[in-house]
């Protein structure tokens, strides 16, 4: 197949970016698009260009390294799907395809295609753990859980952290993020004594982090490659309020 | 040509004695203590985050050690376990059918081919189902059952079902719960966390490990860390294939460095080749991609009986399929180990009864499952699979079978540790794939995990101990002979590579060293084989050095420069791993001989000549390197021919 790519190139946070165009020719269309973009950084290189910029590592959709807007759409057009899992099936000979970074405050960007989302750590630090250091545990089976709890958490916990959903919520709101982490703690009997402070100090750091608000858009949820879904949201709210009202 | 020559043994002097029950508990009982409050005053080095490094960063604070912790993603949550899928061994015994810690020791032993270390061995059973109860206290959300209780499931190469699992995504689970942990302490200011940091050179002082030269890879910054000891939790080297199952960054350079700088490393040539991998689709194929082993639970293996059938799978009748390894192997059927299903399907290929483009596949069929349990329940075993499967080749497997292939995807080898998982170099600890220390010749499905997590929860955070209490070690300086010349090491290498300004990219000569690599010392290897794969290698590195173009300078994200370092350091471990092969003129688990095989075609040990593990000193680039033999002893589990039959 033969593509038009138009590439958002920045050499480095402070400087502006701007789009690039590339004929990006003979691509295969079992290719990955990251291996098409493997591809036209071969020939940049070769051409003593400088090549496009991006993170990416386990190319399998788990590891949650890779993500771009690809014609305006948080890892393209296919749903359920990461960049790194995206095949150039799924676009058309003679296409032509605008790739850009993650666009969000809390998300500056480092380089081309490569942004900085050491912001969702900061709100994982703020609570997003249950406090059992090595040793402490009881045996696994002390404690039975339900299966549809059980089940309902692992949903949660299934969140890769990539950024699709702040990339694609007009707010920049990370809370679709947030959400899965206070749904998975919070639904497991393991995770109730932190849980209050859980969801308060994670929605602090969120807020502090430069993340927007909420205003239920859906555009989180819709992106998502692991389907994590908008109504973890509401459970973060209502943990949040009860938590408030408790402490007064 | 000498390609090794033969230097002292290696004994392991760590390890206890007295029965094999008792040993790790005495172990710990005979190691140095540190006081609480002196914890504080010693500082602790993790290179690496996945289950070994980030378990490991979270328990050393938590102890109350200063830890600072660094991996090359953008974040701790991103290494590369995060992509085991199918589970975790633990000898819990839930399923009352008859496991125990020693039945986990037995298979372990066995599945390596008697080529790994019993006490470490046992040690790893021990643990085990500490691991579990830890996972469990942290909000892992294991598989259960409707009373409530934790599921389990078969694996290859053992007849318990011994292994816990989330979904088919294990690794992420227990990756997310170390690092949470981790994230904990960080908080609490007890981790300094780099991220996007390189580890690229080990700064040895006074004979002892005392810090690491790094690059911060958004601002090329090149810098020198201290501390008392050095922990490498840096996985493995399977990417010198270039094409495996491995994450893109996964690379060798952290041990590799540590190698030159003194550390032993024992047997390279042991690498996992994992029979059911997505086959290539073309020349812009990037990595390869895994199914997990525990779709062979349900799946079934098969290609056609006659070679050249090229008919649809649906149009042969089931009297024109041979489903191989049900055949030749009628008590594990589908669910021999890797090592074995590997080697059957490259022989049935090489038949010419191979499936798909290029004849290199084999069929996983899932009809019979499907027809047995329903489609809604193979879906809620394996449904992310099948959509992952369907998302990268287009078909869908529950109407057609899968098509699978071998990939690399684990190296059993790595670096040289003792009983308390320090290598040679004092204060130089090696945890997790990086070692080389618990799975012998070929290890055994969802045991990497319940390695790493043994090895940073409960293994090293009791041994590191031992030798911290001797530490605070001499405070350095940036200045120190040692340092300045560690530092300009790292920096004179980026520069030779960034003057180069060749002619060929990178990848392009990791492509090539790879092919080298899978067709020579690959899924079966010969001394001719190897022998001249040693010779491709070395003139294909001489092509490296000369006519390597790395674009950009060293000051800025520079991506092509970081995988230049990678594979400059792939292509020393490639010989290594070459001559390590060819001097084991057996063969064992993960590492098939031609020249070494029974009538029937199974691998064929020789353990008069070769118990042992091969432990190599680095003498300089292209320089025979040195053997170091440590003898392997079984007390308990006899060594026999691995039967599956």
């Amino acid at each position: 197949m033969n593509l038009k790519l138009r590439v958002w190139r920045q050499t480095d946070p402070s400087s502006r970016g701007r789009m690039v165009t590339y004929l990006v020719e003979d691509i295969s269309p079992d290719a990955s698009f990251l291996e098409m973009l493997d591809v036209l950084n071969e020939r940049l290189i070769l051409a003593g260009d400088e090549p496009i910029a991006f993170d990416h590592d386990c190319r399998e959709g788990i590891c949650g390294m890779c993500g771009m807007m690809i014609n305006g759409v948080a890892h393209g057009p296919s749903r359920a799907t990461t960049t790194c899992q995206l095949h150039m099936r799924h676009f058309k000979d003679g296409e032509t395809i605008d790739v850009e970074p993650w666009r969000a405050a809390a998300f500056p960007v480092v380089k081309d295609l490569v942004v900085d989302r050491g912001a969702f750590d900061s709100i994982i630090q703020a609570g997003g753990y249950i406090s059992a250091p090595t040793g402490a545990a009881p045996d696994a089976h002390a404690t039975p859980v339900p299966k549809v709890d059980a089940d309902a958490a692992f949903e949660a916990a299934t969140c890769i952290g990539c950024g699709a959903c702040v990339a694609a919520c007009p707010n920049g709101s990370a809370m679709l993020f947030t959400a899965a982490k206070v749904g998975h703690l919070g639904l497991l009997p393991q995770g109730q004594p932190e849980r209050d402070t859980r969801v308060v100090g994670m929605l602090e750091a969120h807020d502090e982090a430069g993340f927007g608000g909420c205003t239920n858009a859906g555009e989180c949820t819709t992106v998502c490659p692991k389907g994590i879904p908008l109504t973890l949201i509401g459970r973060l709210n209502s943990d949040y309020r009860k938590a408030v009202t408790k402490r007064g | 040509m000498t390609f090794w020559t033969e230097g002292e043994p290696i004994a392991d002097q760590a390890a206890p004695d007295g029965p094999i029950e008792t040993r790790w508990e005495r172990r710990q009982f005979g190691a140095k203590l540190v006081n609480p409050a002196n914890r504080r005053k010693l500082t602790v080095i993790v290179v690496g985050t996945g289950l070994a490094g980030g378990s490991a960063a979270a328990t050393l604070a938590e102890a109350g050690y200063k830890v600072r912790s660094y991996c090359y993603q953008d974040s701790p949550r991103r290494a590369h376990s995060i992509a085991a899928q199918g589970g975790i061994n633990a000898a819990k015994n839930y399923r009352n059918d008859g496991d125990s810690v020693y039945r986990l020791f037995y298979d372990t032993v066995k599945g390596g081919d008697f080529r790994a270390r019993e006490s470490n061995v046992y040690r790893l059973a021990q643990v085990s189902v500490n691991i579990i109860d830890q996972c469990v206290a942290q909000g892992v959300p294991f598989a259960r059952e409707y009373g409530g209780l934790l599921d389990n499931r078969s694996f290859g190469g053992t007849q318990v079902s011994r292994t816990f699992y989330a979904r088919g995504q294990t690794g992420q689970q227990l990756l997310l719960g170390a690092y949470q942990a981790l994230e904990r302490q960080i908080a609490l200011g007890n981790v300094e966390m780099h991220a996007r940091h390189e580890m690229l050179e080990l700064v040895v002082v006074d004979g002892k490990a005392r810090g690491i030269v790094v690059r911060d890879l958004v601002t090329g910054a090149i810098s020198t860390e201290f501390a008392d000891a050095v922990v490498l939790a840096s996985g493995g080297y399977g990417n010198v294939f270039f094409l495996s199952t491995n994450a893109k960054g996964c690379n060798v350079t952290a041990s590799w460095r540590a190698h030159r700088k003194g550390a032993l490393f024992a047997n390279p040539c042991y690498t996992q080749i994992h029979p059911t991998c997505i086959p290539e689709s073309g020349t812009h194929q990037s990595k390869l991609t895994l199914m997990s082993e525990s779709l062979r639970n349900d799946g079934r293996v098969w290609v056609p009986v006659r070679a050249g059938d090229d008919r649809l799978a649906a149009d042969i009748p089931e009297a024109e399929r041979d489903y191989y390894l049900e055949r030749i192997y009628p008590s594990f059927g589908n669910l021999v180990p890797r090592d074995i299903a590997s080697r059957a399907a490259k022989n049935v290929c090489d038949e010419g009864r191979g499936v798909g483009p290029g004849g290199l596949g084999v069929y996983l069929d899932f009809a019979d499952a499907i027809a047995r349990l329903g489609r809604d329940a193979v879906e809620a075993k394996y449904g992310n699979l099948f959509e992952m499967y369907e998302r990268i080749t287009g078909d869908d497997p529950y109407t057609t079978p899968m098509r699978i292939y071998p990939a690399v995807h684990y190296t059993m080898g790595g670096l040289w540790v003792d009983y308390d998982l320090q290598s040679t170099i004092p204060g130089l600890f090696v945890v997790g794939e990086a070692n080389f220390s618990d799975h012998g010749a070929n290890r055994l499905g969802a045991s990497a995990l319940m390695q790493g997590l043994a090895d940073g929860y409960f293994v090293l955070p009791n041994t590191i101990n031992d030798y911290l209490a001797a530490g605070p070690f001499r405070p350095l300086t940036e200045s120190d002979e040692e340092v300045v010349a560690a530092r300009a090491l790292v920096e004179e290498r980026i520069d030779k590579l960034l003057s180069i300004d060749g002619d060929r990219t990178v990848d392009s000569f990791h492509r090539e060293l790879g092919h080298i690599m899978w067709e020579y010392c690959g899924m079966e290897r010969t001394e001719e084989g190897l022998t001249k794969a040693i010779s491709l290698i070395r003139s294909l590195r001489e092509e490296f050095w000369t006519r390597v173009k790395v674009p950009g300078t060293g000051e800025t994200l520079n991506q092509n420069l970081e995988r230049a370092g990678r594979v400059a350091d792939f292509f020393e471990l490639a010989e290594l791993m070459c001559v390590d092969a060819l001097h084991r003129a057996e063969s064992c688990g993960g590492h098939f001989r031609a020249e070494s095989q029974t009538p029937d075609g199974e691998a064929l040990r020789h353990d008069d000549e070769f118990s042992y593990v091969a432990a190599w000193q680095f003498t300089g680039t292209g320089e025979p390197p040195v053997l170091r033999k440590e003898a392997l002893e079984f007390e308990y589990v006899h060594p026999s021919q691995r039967s599956y039959k």
